[in-house]
C-alpha cells in the first residue's frame, strides 16, 4: 500500500502500537532541550531516582533567557534578571548530572535550538525529533517528524526515549504556482496560515508539497515548516531530496563515509508513494501571494501588505484585536507608523534571512526613532554573515548586531518592546503583549521589516528593490 | 498527579477565541524552577492594568471568585507549549476548561497534571457562555457535562488520559513499565 512520508516515519518508530484503551508508545531518535522548559522534567527524574537513560540522544543549549549582549571583561554576561542566570546555571548543573551534552553560553555551538539542530548535522530525514518547544516543527524541512512537547514529556523521553502518543492526522498543503518575486518563504507560510486559519491544523501533522515547496532553499523550508504550529499543526513535513543532503553532508553530528552512503540510500525512500492518501489535502495558490503582515494578535490574522483590514464581521476577540493594535477595517498596514523591527527568531534568522534583509539596509539608514535589532539565531550564521560584511551593513545603518538568542521573539531576555510600541517582527507569533507587555506586533518577511526599519512605517520592500 | 472525578463549579465564561498560551501565562513569567506560584500572574495582561489588579477584568470580579471551571472561546491554549499555562491554571484555582476546541500540546499537557480540558458541541457551549457563574457539573466517570439546567451532553477523552486522571496516575509510570519492549525495539534497529 502507498505510504505518506509521516507513514514511513510513524511506523517506523512504533515500539508499541496504539490499542483503544492505550496510546502507541513512539520511539523518540533525538530530544533537544533548553533551559526553560527542562528544569521541572530533570527534578521529576530526580524525584523517582532514575537517570537520563540514553543522554547521549539529548542535546542542550540555551537560548530563550539568554542576553543577546556580550559578556564583560570577566566573562559576566548581562542577564535581565536572576532568576534567567538561575535557570540557565540550572541546565548546566542537570546536563553535567546527567551526561547531556550542553552547548552553554560561551560555546561556538550555542544558539536557538532550531538553528544549532540542523548546523550540527543533529536533524536528520526520517528520524523523530521532539524539544520542549513548539516550534520544534522547524526540523520538519528535512524530512523529520518533529514536534514541541511539554515539560512532563520532556521528562517522559529522559526517562524512555519514548513517548505515548495516538496516531495524528495527516494534511496535504498542495502549494500550486510559483512566487513572485520579492514574496518570500515566510509571507508563503503566512499565506498559508491566513487561508488555513489558526486552528486549521489541530490534531494533524502537515506535508507540504508542490513545485513551489521544492524550489525552496533549506533555510526558506525551515521557515516554512516553523510555523506550522501556529495553523495549530504540531509538526510540518517536507520531503527530503538532494537539497536536504547537501546541507547535512559534512555536519558535526552527520553520517560519515559509509554511513553516509546507507543513510542517504534510506532517506530516499522516505517521501510519500505515488497514490498514498491523506486525511485531508488542501490547496494553495501562491501565484498571486502578495508580501503578507499580520494585523490582530494571531498569525491567522494576516493580509497582503496593501489590502484592506477586513471587517471583524461581530468577532468580539477580532475587535478586541483591531482595538488593541489600534487598526481600523478598511486601512491598510502600508504607511504605519513603526517604533521598533526586529530581525531574527527560529523563524527567520538564517544567513540568507540577514542577506535579504543586508540587501535592503545597504547604504541606507535605518529612520530616525526605529530601534532595530538584528539577531543572528546561530554563531555559525553571526561569523558567517561578520564574514560577508552584513554586520557592517546592518550597524552602518544603525541597526543593532547582536549576539545569538531567541531575543524579542518571546522577550523574556530584556530585548522587548515599550508599552504601546509597534515592532515590525521576523517572528512567528503576534500575541497580545508577547514581545513586551503592551507591545503591539506585525509580523512580517525579512525584506518587510527591514523596508520598514529603512522608511519608518510598514513599507513593501519591493519598492527598495527587494527580491 | 492529581486526581479527577466528579467537579462541580460555578463557572466564568471568557468568551475569546484563541485564547493562547502566552495569554494564559506571558513569558517573562517561566523563568522558574518548579510548578508552583503562577498562578498569581495568570492571564496576567487582561487581570492587571498598570501594575494593579483591574477591577473591570471578570476574572477579578466577585462572581469570578471559587470558579474552578473556566468556559472559553474556540480553539482554546494554541500557541507555545509550555507547561507553565496548566500549572499557572491549576495554581490560579481552576481544574477544568470547556471549549468548542483545545489545541493539541495544551491538551496534553493538561491531562498530565490532573486539569481536564473539555470539548462540547457549539450548542451546549453557547448555553454554557449564556450562563456564566451558573453551576455546572463535570463527571469524569459517566464522561458527562450537566449545565445549570440539568441539560448534559457527553464528551471524548483520550481512554488512557481519562484512567490515569481517575486513578491519579502518573503516565510516566506506565511508560517505565514498557521497558522490556522499548529495549528490544531498540536491539532490533541496531
Amino acid at each position: 500500500m502507498p505510504k505518506t512520508l509521516f507513514d514511513k516515519i510513524w511506523e517506523a518508530h512504533m515500539v508499541k502500537a496504539e490499542t483503544t484503551d492505550y496510546p502507541g508508545v513512539l520511539y523518540i531518535d533525538r530530544q533537544l532541550i533548553h533551559e526553560v522548559t527542562s528544569p521541572q522534567a530533570f527534578a521529576m527524574l530526580e524525584e523517582k531516582g532514575i537517570p537520563v537513560r540514553r543522554p547521549e540522544l539529548t542535546i542542550a543549549t540555551m537560548d530563550h533567557g539568554t542576553p543577546t549582549l556580550r559578556p564583560d571583561e570577566e566573562g559576566n554576561y548581562p542577564f535581565v534578571d536572576d532568576s534567567a542566570r538561575k535557570q540557565c546555571a540550572m541546565l548546566e548543573t542537570n546536563c553535567e548530572k546527567h551526561g547531556v551534552t550542553l552547548y552553554a553560553l560561551g560555546s561556538r555551538q550555542q544558539g536557538i535550538v532550531h538553528v544549532i539542530g540542523p548546523e550540527l548535522g543533529l536533524t536528520l530525514p526520517g528520524q523523530t525529533i521532539v524539544c520542549g518547544d513548539s516550534h520544534t516543527s522547524t526540523h520538519g524541512a528535512f524530512g523529520a517528524l518533529a514536534f514541541g512537547i511539554g515539560t512532563s514529556e520532556v521528562g517522559h523521553v529522559m526517562a524512555t526515549q519514548c513517548l505515548l502518543q495516538r496516531k495524528p492526522k495527516t494534511i496535504a498543503i498542495n502549494v500550486e504556482g510559483q512566487l513572485q518575486p520579492g514574496v518570500t518563504a515566510k509571507d508563503l507560510i503566512m499565506g498559508i496560515i491566513a487561508q488555513v486559519g489558526i486552528g486549521g491544523g489541530t490534531g494533524a501533522v502537515f506535508e507540504y508539497r508542490g513545485e513551489a515547496v521544492k524550489a525552496l532553499t533549506m533555510d526558506e523550508r525551515m521557515t516554512v515548516c516553523n510555523m506550522s504550529i501556529e495553523a495549530g499543526a504540531r509538526a510540518g513535513l517536507i520531503a527530503p531530496d538532494d537539497k536536504t543532503f547537501a546541507y547535512i553532508k559534512g555536519r558535526q553530528y552527520a553520517p560519515k563515509g559509509e554511513d553516509w552512503d546507507k543513510a542517504v540510500a534510506r532517506w530516499r525512500t522516505l517521501p510519500t508513494d505515488e497514490g498514498a492518501v491523506f486525511d485531508k489535502e488542501i490547496s494553495v495558490d501562491v501565484s498571486k501571494l502578495e508580501p503578507m503582515v499580520t494585523y490582530g494578535t494571531n498569525p491567522g490574522m494576516a493580509i497582503g501588505i496593501g489590502a484592506p483590514i477586513p471587517d471583524p464581521k461581530g468577532s468580539a476577540t477580532e475587535e478586541h484585536a483591531l482595538n488593541y493594535m489600534g487598526l481600523k477595517t478598511g486601512e491598510s498596514l502600508l504607511g504605519q507608523h513603526v517604533d521598533m523591527v526586529f530581525i531574527g527568531s527560529c523563524t527567520n534568522s538564517r544567513i540568507s534571512d540577514l542577506r535579504a534583509a543586508a540587501a535592503i539596509f545597504k547604504d541606507r539608514k535605518v529612520a530616525s526613532g526605529v530601534r532595530t535589532l538584528v539577531v543572528p539565531g546561530s554563531f555559525e550564521v553571526k561569523d558567517q554573515a561578520e564574514k560577508e560584511g552584513l554586520d557592517q551593513i546592518f550597524l552602518a545603518a544603525g541597526a543593532e548586531w547582536r549576539e545569538p538568542g531567541c531575543s524579542m521573539c518571546i522577550a523574556m531576555n530584556g530585548d522587548l518592546a515599550q508599552p504601546g510600541e509597534l515592532v515590525v517582527s521576523t517572528s512567528n507569533r503576534n500575541f497580545l503583549g508577547r514581545q513586551g507587555a503592551g507591545s503591539k506586533t506585525v509580523l512580517a518577511s525579512p525584506l518587510t521589516a527591514a523596508a520598514s526599519a529603512i522608511n519608518g512605517v510598514v513599507s513593501d520592500a519591493r519598492q527598495l528593490g527587494g527580491n | 498527579m492529581l486526581e479527577f472525578h466528579q467537579l462541580t463549579s460555578k463557572t466564568v465564561v471568557v468568551p475569546n477565541t484563541n485564547i493562547d498560551t502566552d495569554i494564559i501565562i506571558p513569558a517573562r513569567f517561566l523563568k522558574v524552577t518548579d510548578k508552583k506560584g503562577l498562578g498569581v500572574n495568570a492571564f496576567y495582561a487582561w487581570r492587571y492594568k498598570d501594575g494593579a489588579v483591574d477591577p473591570d477584568c471578570i476574572l477579578n470580579q466577585d462572581a469570578a471568585k471559587g470558579a474552578e471551571i473556566l468556559v472559553a472561546g474556540d480553539n482554546f491554549g494554541c500557541g507555545s507549549s509550555r507547561e507553565h499555562a496548566p500549572w499557572a491554571l491549576l495554581d490560579y484555582g481552576f481544574r477544568a476548561v470547556i471549549s468548542t476546541s483545545i489545541a493539541d500540546i495544551f491538551r496534553g499537557n493538561s491531562l498530565k497534571n490532573g486539569f481536564l480540558p473539555l470539548e462540547v458541541d457549539a450548542a451546549f457551549h453557547q448555553k454554557l457562555m449564556a450562563q456564566g457563574g451558573s453551576e455546572v457539573t463535570i463527571d469524569l466517570d459517566t464522561q458527562k457535562v450537566t449545565a445549570a439546567d440539568g441539560s448534559t451532553v457527553s464528551f471524548e477523552v483520550e481512554p488512557f488520559a481519562r484512567y490515569c486522571l481517575l486513578n491519579g496516575m502518573d503516565q510516566l509510570d506506565f511508560l517505565l513499565s514498557q521497558m522490556d519492549d522499548i529495549k528490544a525495539f531498540e536491539e532490533a534497529r541496531i
